[in-house]
């Protein structure tokens, strides 16, 4: 028989205020093998942990209830403790009362009612709990970046600084991510490119980093310090080692129809390219959809003209096999699609861009060299209207529910830029509410209204309606004045949602990492964690996480390595016990738990088992105790029971219901 | 049947097989069982007619352990769960010859029974070569006739087609008994208010005795030790828990079966109660098929299961929760 402690945390007024703690304390001390029970304020505080061992030490127990908030949160904070104090950590059991109880209840009754049954489930569950054993397993010093932006070049630079190995994987032709399409950057208007640059180079030229473009992750196996992760090198159909990125194949290309994704898709580029000019590797690469010679067999222009013999038509995809000890999600964003928005005219006229479209326009580079002017007929345009939170904050599904976060100020730079640059343009901009929370952005914001005396008027805007002149009517409110407001436009400006990159669903289910009803990846700890997955080994970098602009990015890629380098450093990690064990004898050898292992961890093997006295050879399942991460996929698929779990065996899971339904 | 018969004889005479798994005659004129044969001699027994429903594939297990082939007849339902079984590495295809036998359908002597044919003699018509659509009944009470279709197990009805899935040879034809939609039945049930499906499960469920024919009859029901059979678990006794018990034995069976039930309908065939225990295991089936697309278990050999293969394009939980 188990002799069994609980101890009840009031969590200052977060648990107390609803629960009655000292009730659920005294009414555990009814449960079978509970032999101690007390209720303290803060039970996390080293107060409370010394009280926890105390009771360990004086009353000889043999496990551990603590009802407090989630495991998620203090879990190993009280199983190091228990483990001081001279008990197994696994003997300690987290009955979470705060997040599944007091915080999500009102009344005092109902709620301590609750607490007391999840007590009682955990009491129930200790009482079968055995002592574990952690083992150990090794760390790869080696990191893999996914997305080779500002948030993938920031965090692989740190931790190429620190020491040790990094990879970028990015799926696009060249490093640079969409901070390369920017034109200028807020608050100090410095050129993008000017600051990126620099770093791309940085980054290939580093001797640590190595850096796959045009290249996907494929798979990825293995666990926290061991990943295994296949990366698909898609055919370039350019020799990378021979390339000079000389350019004579791309002037050559006789197909230049296919639509620049670069520059959004506002004007053309050749089937063989680089996105642009500063783009590294400066290596092209063959567009096979566009390409002549792929869709003809006729042609091979590039590969006469080529005087380095680096185009190579039969390249094939090349899969890389790599292994990982960390792996820094840094996939970006896109701007969200804008089909569902037809009020603004976006399909209907090509004088309705989106934001990234304009930075497109007003960059020299772009498709208008710079400047200025409207797409339809390439004329200089007097009135531009600028409309925000399209697709943001929308409280329907055609949009987004969050605010995108960096609208409001790239906007306020669109419009200063042009006042600056082109006086007599009007710019009016129709918003929500204008957010400009950090360093120097409000007065940055201010500036544009007050110094370049851009027009800002709190509405939305109901309709664009293209006129037969190439005007764009406007019609939208202002919420101040209370009136209706139409108005004609020769360009207007959508402040389009960000939204994470859609390619990132498939890797967080590669990763198993968490991610969120907006597709953005879920944080350990909104708070207290915020750079890192759930999912352990897997760290968060850039707007995959949330919508941040480039100094936010910057800062967070910074901590995503710091916690990389963190685990890097490390020689070994303790395993999980809690791992999956099969019993010979009960195995039917069906492989059920083998299809439905994700990690790979399940094999069969043919055993001699001794099953009451019949010796037999059977075909039964063994777990690898290194590989398997504890969830439990295989025991609710196996019928015959023989899969079980360490820590969280069937017998113990349908105790705590049995505790729950009493 | 003679053909079988004088095949299995070869096959056992040119040392092909050790033994022939099929059925021989019982006590009455509609009971024929599972038999083996090991000679020439024993195989006088053999019979094979309407009344053989019994899937003799689940046999397959034990008998891929013995010594030496086993010639197995199968129709061509069975040879879905045999299918079954080799994907869960349960049965050795090399230690079976696989006779796939024709079927025109399998009669259902309860549903004989209730339409008020009692006292039977004998039965014409129920032979696999007989071409006749009519049974004719031999009772104490004088010669009664039957439509053949009319006597027709339920899973006969909806019957998965005339193709073995899995053979060496076949002998016999097949022919297509298919007359009613497969899931029309649980349509009716998914239509009932929670109160009324609970009173209808109830009502048919608390007719069950527990002699566990269904599980013994099962394909996919073939663990070595069940887990009502195992004093590891608390399953049994959490079945012996209420008064109402039969409904936690009946309900972890199908969720057992879920996924692997190729639908073969032994269950509600071997249920002494009369119970249509199919239903359950057809609602899960008709849930696969919309929620991961369609599926035949034992079809194949080689496709990923629907419930444990995880693909990007599964279904999300909310909109599983959605459907109710």
């Amino acid at each position: 028989m188990q002799r069994i402690g609980v101890f009840v945390c009031h969590c200052g007024s977060n648990i107390a205020a609803t629960v009655d703690v000292s009730k659920v304390a005294e009414t555990a001390l009814m449960e079978p093998g509970v032999v101690h029970a007390e209720d303290y304020q803060y039970m996390c505080s080293e107060a409370g942990q010394a009280k926890i061992a105390a009771a360990i030490q004086e009353k000889g127990l043999t496990g551990i209830v603590v009802c407090s908030c989630s495991p998620r949160m203090h879990e190993a904070t009280f199983r190091k403790a228990a483990e001081r104090a001279g008990l197994n950590p696994y003997m300690v059991e987290i009955a979470n009362i705060r997040e599944h109880c007091s915080w999500i209840h009102k009344d005092m009754e109902e709620a301590t009612k609750k607490a007391v049954i999840l007590m009682r489930a955990a009491v129930a569950k200790v009482n079968l709990n055995t002592p574990l054993q952690a083992g150990e397993s090794r760390v790869t010093k080696r990191a893999l970046v996914i997305g080779g932006g500002i948030a993938g070049i920031q965090t692989a630079l740190d931790i190429a600084d620190a020491g040790y190995e990094v990879d970028i994987v990015e799926k696009t032709p060249s490093i640079g991510g969409r901070m390369s399409q920017l034109d200028k950057t807020f608050p100090t208007l410095d050129c993008s490119a000017c600051i990126l640059t620099p770093k791309m180079v940085e980054a290939s030229a580093h001797e640590k980093i190595n850096i796959y473009t045009y290249s996907e992750v494929e798979k990825v196996s293995g666990f926290v310090g061991d990943f295994t992760v296949d990366i698909r090198k898609k055919a370039r159909c350019v020799d990378m080692d021979k390339c000079t990125g000389c350019g004579v194949c791309q002037e050559k290309c006789p197909s230049k129809k296919a639509l620049s994704e670069f520059n959004r898709g506002l004007n053309t580029r050749s089937a063989i390219y680089t996105p642009f000019a500063q783009a590294i590797p400066n290596v092209p690469v063959i567009d096979r959809e566009a390409c002549i010679k792929f869709k003809t067999g006729k042609c091979g222009i590039c590969s006469k003209v080529c005087q380095a013999g680096a185009i190579d038509y039969e390249q094939k995809d090349e899969i890389i096999t790599e292994k990982y000890g960390a792996i820094v999600v840094a996939t970006g964003f896109d701007t969200i699609n804008l089909d569902k928005y037809d009020e603004y005219a976006y399909s209907q006229s090509k004088d309705v861009i989106t934001s990234l479209e304009l930075e497109r326009v007003m960059n020299a580079a772009g498709p208008t060299h710079g400047h200025l002017e409207r797409l339809s007929d390439g004329k200089a345009p007097k009135e531009i209207i600028f409309i925000q939170c399209v697709g943001s904050r929308c409280s329907d599904d055609r949009g987004k529910p969050y605010c995108s976060k960096i609208c409001c100020m790239y906007t306020a730079k669109h419009a200063m830029l042009i006042r600056d640059k082109y006086p007599d343009v009007n710019v009016t901009v129709f918003y929500i509410d204008v957010r400009t929370p950090g360093k120097n952005f409000d007065e940055f914001y201010r500036r544009a209204v007050e110094q370049y005396g851009v027009n800002y008027i709190k509405g939305q805007v109901g309709k664009v309606i293209p006129q037969p002149d190439g005007k764009l009517l406007v019609q939208g409110s202002d919420l101040l004045d209370n009136r209706q407001i139409l108005k004609e436009a020769d360009m207007v400006v959508l402040a389009t949602a960000i939204e994470p990159n859609p390619d990132v669903r498939k890797i967080a289910t590669m990763l198993t990492a968490s991610i969120d009803t907006n597709n953005f990846l879920t944080e350990a700890h909104a708070k207290l964690r915020p750079v890192e997955s759930p999912t352990a080994g897997i760290f968060l970098s850039g707007v995959c996480q949330g919508p941040k602009d480039i100094p936010e990015t910057v800062a967070q890629a910074g901590a995503a390595a710091v916690k990389a380098i963190g685990l890097l450093a490390k020689d070994k990690l303790l395993t999980n016990p809690c791992t999956a064990q099969s019993d010979v004898l009960l195995c039917n050898g069906c492989s059920t738990c083998e299809n439905v292992c994700p990690y790979g961890a399940i094999s069969y093997e043919d055993k001699e088992v001794n099953d009451h006295g019949i010796r037999e050879t059977r075909r039964v399942a063994v777990v690898n105790n290194a590989l398997c991460q504890g969830c439990g996929a295989c025991t609710v698929a196996c019928p015959s029971g023989a899969m079980d779990l360490q820590g969280f065996s069937n017998r113990q899971i349908i105790a705590e219901v049995d505790a729950i339904c009493r | 049947m003679q053909a079988i018969i004088n095949r299995a004889k070869e096959l056992l005479a040119d040392g092909t097989v050790a033994r022939v798994l099929g059925w021989k005659a019982g006590d009455l004129p509609y009971n024929p069982e599972p038999a083996y044969f090991e000679t020439e001699e024993e195989l006088k027994d053999f019979v094979y007619n309407g009344f053989c429903g019994a899937n003799l594939s689940k046999y397959m297990i034990e008998a891929s352990k013995l010594e030496g082939k086993t010639m197995v007849c199968l129709k061509p339902c069975d040879t879905y769960s045999f299918n079954q079984l080799l994907k869960e590495h349960r049965v050795d295809r090399d230690k079976a010859y696989i006779v796939g036998v024709g079927c025109k359908g399998k009669l259902d002597i309860e549903r004989i029974k209730k339409q008020g044919i009692k006292g039977i003699e004998s039965i014409e018509g129920a032979e696999i070569s007989d071409e006749a659509e009519t049974l004719k009944i031999q009772t104490i009470y004088g010669e009664k006739t039957l439509p053949y279709a009319d006597a027709m197990l339920e899973r006969c009805h909806v019957c998965k087609g005339k193709e073995h899935m899995v053979f060496d040879e076949q002998i016999g034809e097949s022919k297509e008994t298919k007359d009613a939609e497969r899931f029309d039945e649980v349509a009716k049930i998914e239509a009932m208010s929670p109160e009324e499906k609970f009173a209808f499960f109830q009502s048919e469920l608390s007719k069950c005795i527990r002699c566990n024919a269904c599980r013994n009859a099962c394909p996919a029901c073939s663990c070595r030790k069940c887990v009502f059979d195992s004093n590891k678990f608390d399953s049994s006794q959490k079945a012996n828990a209420d008064s109402f018990e039969e409904k936690m034995f009946h309900i972890i069976r199908a969720f057992h079966v879920a996924g692997r039930c190729t639908d073969c309908g032994e269950c509600s065939r071997v249920c002494p109660q009369g119970i249509p225990l199919h239903l359950f295991n057809r609602k899960f089936i008709k849930d696969i098929d919309e929620l991961y697309g369609e599926y035949q278990a034992g079809e194949d050999t080689d496709s990923k299961a629907p419930l444990t293969n995880y693909t990007f394009e599964d279904a999300e939980p909310s909109i599983v929760g959605k459907r109710g």
